[in-house]
C-alpha cells in the first residue's frame, strides 16, 4: 500500500493555544490549514482564514421559494383548477392562504439551512485522512488540533514540522492518505 | 441558602473531559440496567395497547369510541392538542431560549427536543385515525389525482396538516443537527466496531473543523430563528381549528395566545415530570441543577398565569358579548354535566400552581414533581372541557347530547403514552440525552466569570 503524506497535524491542550497557533501559522503564509476542536471556539474560523458563509443568503432564498411555492400552489388550486365557492368568499381569498404559505416558507428555509450547511461543509464525508491519526479521536473529546495540508504551496515536510513544533504542541503527527 | 440565580449551571470541578465522559458513558458503558428493561417493558406493553386499539378501530370503525352527534370531536382531538402542546416546550427551550442567550437551557435542550419529537409523533396519530378511514388519510395532501379533486385551503383543518407536518420535520432536523457533533464523540469513543460504524454513519464524518463549526453555528442559529415563529404558528393554527368555527366558546380571538401559553405550560410540566426522575436515576444532578428546576418552575408559573388570564377572558367575553349562547356556554361549563372536570382544571391549572411563588416549594423536588403531574392532568382536562362542553350543548336544545369516553378511548390515550415512553426509553439508551458539545462550553475553563 502506498502511503502518501496528506499533511501535518499538531495537537494542543487548550483552545487558547490552538487559536494562537492558528494565527501564527497563517501569519507564516500557510493557507491550506484547518483547526479542529471539540466545541466551537470563538475567532478560530477567522484565524484559519475563513471569513463568511453564504448560508444565510441561501436560507433566505429557500424561504422565499417556499413561500412562492406555497402561495402559488394554493392560488392555482383554489382559483384556477378547482374553484369552490366557500361562504361567498372571493376565489383568491389570500388571507386564508397565509398559514400554509408561512409553513412552507419555514419548511423550505429550514431544509435549506440543514442541507446547505452539510453541502458547504462537504458532509457527509465517510473517509477523512485525519481519522488515520489515532490521537485525532480526541478532537471530539478535549483536545485541539491544527492541520496543515501537503497541498499548501508553502508546505515542506521538514520546515513545516519545525514551525509546528515551535508552537509548543502536545505532539505533531503525520497524516497519511 | 444560596439564591437560585447564584446557583451554578454545572457543579464545580468539571472539565471538557469529565463532561464528555459522564454523558457518553450513559450510552456507551452503562449497559442495559434492570430498571431500564422493566421501564421499557411497561412502556412497550402500553404501546401494544395502542397498536391493538388502532387495529380494532380500523377493523370496526369509529363507533368503538364515545363520539356521536353532536360531540364529533372526542378524545382524539383532546389528545392531539394535549400532545402537540407538550411538544412545544421542547422547541421553546431549544430555540427561543437559545436566541435569548439563556445558557441554562443547555443541559435540558437535547432531552426537551427529543420530547418534542416523540410528543408530536403521538399527536400526529390522532387526527389520522380520527378521519375514520385512515388508509386514505393521504387525501389530506394536495396531489394530482384521478378524482380531479384538491383540498380546501380555506379550512384551518388543512392548515393543521401543513403546520404539524412542517413542525415535525423542522423539529427532527433541528434535533439531528444538534446531535451531529455528539454522534462524532460517540463514534470516536465507541470500542465496539459495529457501534463505531453506526455512530460514524450518523455523524456524517464530522471532524470539528473550525470552518465546519462556523457554518454549523450559523445554521443552528438560523434554525432557531425559524423554529421560534414556527412553534407559535403551529399552536395558533391548532387554536384556529376551534376559533375559526362559530361554536359558542370556540369563536374567540383570545384562543391563539392562550393556546400557545397553555402549550408551554403543559410542556414545561412534562419536562419536569421527566427530568426529575431521570437526573436522579442517571446521576445527572451535576448538570441538571436546582437552578434548572427552579427556572422551569418559574416558567410554569408565568405561563400558568397567562392561561388563567385566558380563562378569565373567556368568561368576560361571554358576558361582554351579550350573546345568550356564549353566556349559556360559560354557565353550562360551571354548573352543567361537566362541572366536575371544569372545577378540576381550575384547581390543577390555576389554584395549585400558585404555590410555585414560594422558593421553598420550587426547590422541593418531590413536591415539584407532584405539581408537574397535576399540571399535566389539568391541561389535559382543559382540552377536554374546550372540546366537549362547547359541542355537547350548542344552539338547539333538540341537538344536545352527552359524550362518555369508552374503554377504547381510554386505551388509545394510554397507548399513546406508551408510544411516547417507548421512544423515550430508546432515546435515553442510544443517544446522549444532554448536548455534550454545548456542555463543554459551560465548564469553568470556558467561563472566566466562574473561575475561582
Amino acid at each position: 500500500m502506498s502511503r502518501r503524506l496528506h499533511g501535518l497535524l499538531a495537537e494542543f491542550d487548550t483552545a487558547e493555544q490552538l487559536l494562537a497557533a492558528a494565527e501564527k501559522v497563517r501569519a507564516a503564509g500557510y493557507r491550506q490549514i484547518d483547526a479542529h476542536s471539540p466545541f466551537p471556539v470563538h475567532g478560530l474560523a477567522e484565524a484559519v482564514g475563513f471569513q463568511r458563509t453564504i448560508l444565510p443568503a441561501l436560507v433566505l432564498l429557500g424561504g422565499l421559494m417556499g413561500a412562492a411555492v406555497g402561495f402559488g400552489m394554493q392560488y392555482y388550486i383554489s382559483v384556477i383548477d378547482y374553484p369552490l365557492n366557500i361562504g361567498g368568499r372571493p376565489l383568491n381569498s389570500w388571507p386564508q392562504f397565509i398559514p400554509v404559505t408561512f409553513e412552507l416558507a419555514v419548511l423550505f428555509a429550514a431544509g435549506t439551512a440543514v442541507l446547505g450547511m452539510l453541502a458547504l461543509n462537504g458532509l457527509p464525508k465517510p473517509y477523512n485522512p485525519l481519522f488515520n491519526v489515532e490521537r485525532f479521536a480526541l478532537a471530539s473529546h478535549d483536545r485541539f488540533f491544527l492541520a496543515i495540508e501537503a497541498t499548501d504551496p508553502q508546505f515542506d515536510p521538514v520546515k513545516t514540522r519545525r514551525l509546528l513544533e515551535s508552537l509548543q504542541p502536545h505532539g505533531v503527527y503525520e497524516v497519511e492518505d | 441558602m444560596t439564591e437560585p440565580h447564584h446557583m451554578p449551571l454545572i457543579e464545580p470541578g468539571h472539565t471538557h473531559a469529565t463532561v464528555t465522559d459522564k454523558i457518553a458513558a450513559i450510552v456507551l458503558e452503562r449497559g442495559v440496567s434492570k430498571g431500564w428493561i422493566l421501564g421499557f417493558f411497561v412502556a412497550f406493553s402500553l404501546f401494544n395497547v395502542l397498536a391493538l386499539s388502532v387495529a380494532y378501530l380500523v377493523y370496526k370503525g369509529l363507533g368503538i369510541w364515545g363520539i356521536n352527534n353532536p360531540v364529533g370531536w372526542g378524545f382524539a382531538i383532546v389528545n392531539f392538542v394535549w400532545w402537540v402542546g407538550i411538544g412545544h416546550a421542547g422547541t421553546l427551550i431549544s430555540a427561543i431560549l437559545l436566541l435569548l442567550r439563556q445558557e441554562w437551557r443547555t443541559s435540558i435542550n437535547r432531552f426537551a427536543e427529543a420530547m418534542t419529537l416523540f410528543a408530536v409523533s403521538c399527536a400526529g396519530i390522532f387526527p389520522l385515525i380520527h378521519v375514520g378511514r385512515p388508509w386514505v388519510a393521504y387525501w389530506l395532501l394536495p396531489y394530482p389525482n384521478t378524482m380531479s379533486m384538491w383540498p380546501q385551503f380555506r379550512s384551518p383543518l388543512l392548515w393543521d396538516v401543513f403546520a404539524v407536518s412542517t413542525y415535525a420535520t423542522v423539529s427532527a432536523l433541528f434535533w439531528y443537527v444538534g446531535l451531529i457533533p455528539d454522534l462524532a464523540t460517540l463514534r470516536d469513543r465507541a470500542k465496539n466496531r459495529l457501534v463505531q460504524i453506526v455512530y460514524g454513519v450518523m455523524a456524517l464524518g464530522w471532524t470539528g473543523s473550525a470552518k465546519h463549526w462556523f457554518r454549523y453555528e450559523t445554521a443552528y442559529l438560523l434554525l432557531a430563528g425559524l423554529a421560534t415563529p414556527l412553534v407559535i404558528s403551529v399552536h395558533s393554527v391548532v387554536s384556529f381549528d376551534f376559533a375559526v368555527s362559530v361554536i359558542p366558546g370556540w369563536h374567540t380571538t383570545v384562543f391563539p395566545p392562550y393556546f400557545v401559553a397553555g402549550a408551554i405550560f403543559s410542556g414545561f410540566a412534562m419536562v419536569l415530570t421527566l427530568t426529575i426522575p431521570i437526573r436522579k436515576i442517571y446521576g445527572l444532578e451535576d448538570f441538571i441543577t436546582m437552578r434548572h428546576l427552579d427556572n422551569m418552575a418559574k416558567v410554569m408559573l408565568a405561563t400558568g398565569l397567562i392561561v388563567g388570564y385566558g380563562y378569565l377572558m373567556e368568561a368576560f367575553m361571554a358576558w361582554y358579548s351579550g350573546s345568550p349562547y356564549e353566556q349559556f356556554m360559560i354557565w353550562n361549563r360551571l354548573t352543567g354535566p361537566y362541572a366536575v372536570p371544569y372545577a378540576g382544571l381550575l384547581l390543577c391549572n390555576i389554584v395549585i400552581p400558585q404555590v410555585l411563588w414560594s422558593g421553598r416549594v420550587r426547590r422541593n423536588i418531590p413536591l415539584l414533581f407532584v405539581i408537574s403531574i397535576i399540571v399535566n392532568i389539568g391541561m389535559w382536562l382543559e382540552r377536554f372541557i374546550i372540546v366537549v362542553t362547547s359541542l355537547h350543548r350548542d344552539y338547539l336544545p333538540s341537538s344536545w347530547g352527552m359524550y362518555y369516553p369508552t374503554i377504547w378511548d381510554w386505551a388509545t390515550f394510554a397507548g399513546s403514552i406508551g408510544l411516547f415512553l417507548t421512544l423515550l426509553f430508546l432515546f435515553i439508551r442510544v443517544l446522549p440525552m444532554i448536548s455534550i458539545f454545548e456542555m463543554r462550553l459551560l465548564v469553568p475553563a470556558n467561563r472566566k466569570e466562574n473561575a475561582p
